[in-house]
């Protein structure tokens, strides 16, 4: 997944690197089609952002028990702080893998993870090879 | 309190910059059911809106985008005026797979306007509002407060 974005992806202008730790982290370049109100990004931009990174995390996870399928059931995003005129990153948290259901957190930050622009926690419903 | 000037939808969406303009989200139509405002805009079928390339189904991310922004745009009729706001939190359920090679449409709207907080919802559909395939809510707030 993580060498294999999907469109909305390219989109976004999104690349795909792994930390130090083997997860993967998706950086978001400040470009106009990711723009909302002058100067800040787009609310949109930083969900879908967010929804890629949980998407590639939990399909890295998946991947290592035979791989599957992933349907999104919902998100819930909280917007913390506006996004200026820099690069944005997220990385996605599996923090319940089950038989049919995955939970999904993700933030998305700019300078500091400890300080993000927004937070969201997703469920997916998982088909299994 | 910042008193906005009128708000005119459809001329706040003729070329759109940015993200919106980015995704192809246009103006639809507005108008007031049983005292609710509502704003709807559209999302055409683009390939490079594409989150899964096996099925052509589009991500999910450009749902939320367009809902945002219809929420927000009945908001800013509730308020008669164009406020500076922020989204503080945007709940998604997605009923089902948008279909793909149709058009999205987003229907939003403010339920309850305070002082500065905003409570919005809104559906989205592929051409059969009875078959909605996104459900919203949110909120919704403006540091300078909403015209009362």
């Amino acid at each position: 997944m993580i060498d294999r974005l999907p469109p909305y992806a390219q989109l976004l202008g999104l690349t795909a690197e792994r930390d130090g730790n083997g997860a993967p982290l998706l950086v978001m370049p400040f470009a106009t089609d990711v723009l909302g109100r002058p100067g800040f990004l787009h609310g949109g931009a930083i969900s879908g952002l967010m929804e890629m990174a949980a998407i590639v995390a939990l399909h890295d996870a998946l991947d290592s028990e035979g791989g599957g399928e992933i349907k999104p059931i919902n998100v819930t995003v909280d917007f913390m702080r506006g996004g200026r005129d820099k690069p944005t990153r997220s990385r996605g948290i599996v923090t319940r893998l089950g038989t049919r259901v995955a939970n999904v957190e993700t933030t998305a930050w700019q300078d500091d993870p400890d300080k993000p622009i927004a937070a969201a926690r997703m469920n997916y419903l998982i088909v299994r090879r | 309190m910042t008193e906005g000037f009128q708000f005119d939808p459809e001329r706040f969406f003729r070329s759109r910059l940015g993200h919106g303009g980015a995704l192809g989200i246009g103006y639809r139509g507005h108008g007031v059911d049983e005292g609710v405002h509502w704003a709807e805009l559209e999302l055409p079928y683009d390939a490079r809106l594409i989150g899964a390339v096996e099925t052509g189904v589009i991500a999910s991310g450009p749902i939320v985008a367009l809902m945002d922004m219809a929420t927000s745009m009945g908001v800013w009729l509730r308020a008669n005026a164009f406020v500076a706001h922020a989204t503080l939190d945007l709940r998604v359920d997605y009923l089902r797979p948008a279909t793909p090679g149709r058009t999205v449409i987003g229907r939003g709207e403010c339920y309850r306007l305070t002082r500065s907080i905003a409570f919005v919802r809104g559906q989205a559909h592929d051409g059969d509002p009875s078959d909605p395939l996104a459900h919203v809510a949110g909120t919704f707030m403006a540091p300078d407060g909403y015209p009362r």
